[in-house]
């Protein structure tokens, strides 16, 4: 355990706290998020195009922010508006923002493959991000369990009708949580983008699913988000140093499917019982006259 | 107007209103892009229908998806959601590569049917382990299906990088030439340059004998009467959590054998990466197609023409317009049905309030 390791670990692993704290919020309002792919995507796009435009990597977070934000407003759209399939809805997302953001990195940079270099953050520790992820995850813990909006968004996921019978709006609430998931997810992409100084098509590959994972993992909750989203960063920095140390390694395929293993366990209840919320992936309709 | 006769009109109106939304949207792309919107569709439909060559790219990428539409739609037809037919493709298409070398010495025609037959278990037996996860442990089959894509997918790699991969590259050795099936260029050489193959007959025949097993049969009853309602199955004597297993192992394997595709007929060996979305495509596939086969099977046919139209309309608009157009097509149909949902609803307290109540 060197400073070097742990830094790899944490390089690797602030993406999915992201994404995984963002997926909580959402998925604790009642709302399955299968779409943090897409919002990363854009979370990376925007600050990439945001720094580029600007020459301030500030400027690119807050474009970044945008990003994620209108793709969670998507989302929210289609599944509480529009009552769509939440899955479906998120794999269509993932899909549309794929051909999006490829199609304006060939508008705006005239390439297939990435943009060009920009002005970053420091890399590591450096990084703000970095901190902004560790302070973000006692806060959402507070907020979720200690806030009136914390307890407004739980009980919208668990119990919608009664939410609504005494006085919360259902719709509002959700709004909330996805929009909310957009802005963390797309800090998780800011900061994977940050880290390579540039973007590059469909560079998130995957990690969505990843942080879907540690969500589920950590069971819905910010702290076990992001302990499940350090140990797969964790496992992923042993395996490169395994690689990198020569004489043993570990296949890389079977190092990649470990956190879908462990969040399969989770899921059939055997790493302890995760318990969803009780009202996810239900479409609520407002009661009508 | 008979309520069934309504139905179809509201149908038709609704998906001709949708169709032209999704090709506005696409028009303001290719608008920003720089491009005219009418010289890009002129090309689009001739490079996709109307050139032999054209036509069988069309069929060819239309093939897996009428198998990987079908893999999503007999699930849903039992209340189920099949998101794991990307990784179900992947380990069919290895299982068939495999069998193809490991019987190499085998006569062809028996190659060819023992891959099938090992792609639909492969896929199959994939499908079923989410269906067990459901019914024994409860593990919400949409979740489990989507982190099994990955597993399949990592497992596959590490057996190919592993041990099977040809030095240098990253796919098996080919299957012997006798077990290749034919392309339709070898007997109508209009098509030639093209890959589609028999594969195409293979996949229409799967998708009308899967009509014929979802409306003809009493499994294919049963398996409708869970997605209606699994209680009142149960109580009809169903056991809805086979019944279901049954269905995500049918699902899994129609979504193998769409791997068949590109192993007996278009590359003749596996290789890494080669699925690229086809198994998620498939969700849209069922869904435009309305869960019906036959719909799938032109549902197939319009987005593999949308997936070949990209090399042909390159040099007018950038060719990443395909990606957008296929999320927007799933996201459009997401709204269509919403719409359908409440014409239907409008409809029928109109009908309660002509009569009175």
């Amino acid at each position: 355990m060197d400073a070097a390791f742990v830094g790899q670990g944490v390089r690797i692993a602030v993406p999915y706290l992201f994404a995984a704290l963002g997926g909580t919020l959402s998925e604790r309002s009642g709302v399955i998020n299968i779409a943090l792919e897409g919002m990363m995507l854009a979370g990376a796009f925007g600050y990439v195009a945001g720094t580029h435009a600007s020459g301030s990597p500030w400027v690119g977070l807050v474009w970044a922010i945008a990003g994620g934000v209108l793709v969670g407003a998507l989302h929210a759209l289609l599944t509480i508006w529009f009552l769509t399939q939440q899955i479906v809805t998120g794999v269509a997302i993932n899909l549309l923002v794929l051909g999006i953001t490829d199609f304006a990195l060939k508008l705006a940079y005239g390439s297939a493959s990435n943009s060009p270099r920009v002005g970053s953050f420091e890399h590591g520790w450096a990084n703000p991000l970095v901190w902004v992820a560790v302070m973000s995850v006692p806060v959402l813990h507070l907020v979720l369990s200690r806030t009136r909006f914390g307890l407004h968004l739980r009980a919208v996921g668990d119990n919608p009708l009664a939410a609504e019978t005494v006085g919360i709006s259902v719709r509002r609430m959700r709004l909330a949580g996805v929009l909310l998931s957009g802005a963390l997810a797309a800090l998780g992409g800011a900061h994977l983008a940050s880290e390579q100084s540039l973007f590059t098509s469909g560079m998130t590959a995957g990690r969505g699913y990843i942080a879907l994972a540690a969500m589920i993992v950590g069971k819905w909750r910010p702290v076990g988000a992001a302990l499940a989203a350090l140990f797969f960063g964790f496992t992923e920095a042993i395996e490169i140093r395994l690689q990198a140390s020569a004489g043993f390694s570990l296949p890389p395929s079977i190092v990649q499917i470990f956190p879908y293993v462990a969040t399969l366990l989770v899921l059939c209840g055997l790493i302890g019982r995760a318990r969803a919320p009780v009202a996810l992936g239900v479409p609520y309709e407002p009661e009508r006259r | 107007m008979s309520p069934r006769v309504g139905r179809g009109a509201s149908l038709i109106a609704v998906g001709l209103s949708f169709s032209a939304l999704t090709m506005l949207l696409s028009a303001v792309a290719i608008v920003i892009a720089g491009a005219d919107p009418l010289e890009v569709l002129a090309r689009l439909v001739r490079e996709t229908v109307a050139t032999p060559y054209g036509l069988g790219q069309t069929l060819f990428k239309a093939t897996p998806l009428i198998l990987t539409g079908l893999a999503v739609a007999v699930p849903l037809h039992a209340g189920l959601f099949n998101i794991g037919a990307e990784g179900q493709l992947y380990l069919g298409a290895f299982a068939a590569a495999w069998i193809g070398l490991v019987l190499a010495a085998l006569p062809g025609p028996i190659v060819v049917l023992l891959c099938a037959i090992g792609a639909f278990l492969a896929g199959g037996a994939w499908g079923a382990l989410a269906g067990v996860l459901r019914s024994r442990f409860g593990a919400h089959e949409v979740i489990s299906t989507i982190m099994l894509n990955f597993v399949a997918i990592g497992l596959v790699n590490h057996a190919v990088t592993s041990t099977l991969a040809q030095p240098e590259t990253v796919h098996t050795a080919p299957i012997p030439s006798g077990a290749r099936l034919v392309r339709l260029a070898d007997r109508w050489p209009a098509f030639q340059g093209s890959a589609v193959n028999d594969v195409l007959f293979v996949a229409v025949g799967v998708a009308l004998l899967s009509a014929g097993f979802l409306y003809r049969t009493r499994l294919g009853f049963a398996l409708r009467a869970v997605g209606g309602s699994p209680r009142a199955a149960e109580a009809g004597g169903i056991a809805p959590g086979r019944i279901q297993t049954t269905a995500l192992l049918l699902g899994g394997g129609l979504a193998g054998l769409a791997g068949l595709n590109e192993v007996l007929g278009f590359r003749y060996y596996f290789t890494i990466g080669f699925s690229d979305g086809v198994g998620f495509m498939g969700i849209a596939v069922a869904m435009l197609g309305l869960q019906h086969p036959v719909g799938i099977i032109a549902a197939a046919l319009l987005l593999g023409a949308v997936s070949h139209a990209g090399l042909a309309i390159g040099d007018l608009v950038p060719s990443e317009l395909i990606g957008i157009l296929e999320g927007l097509i799933i996201v459009m149909v997401l709204i269509a049905q919403f719409t359908l949902r409440r014409i239907e609803r409008a409809r029928l307290k109109a009908r309660l309030a002509a009569q009175g109540r």
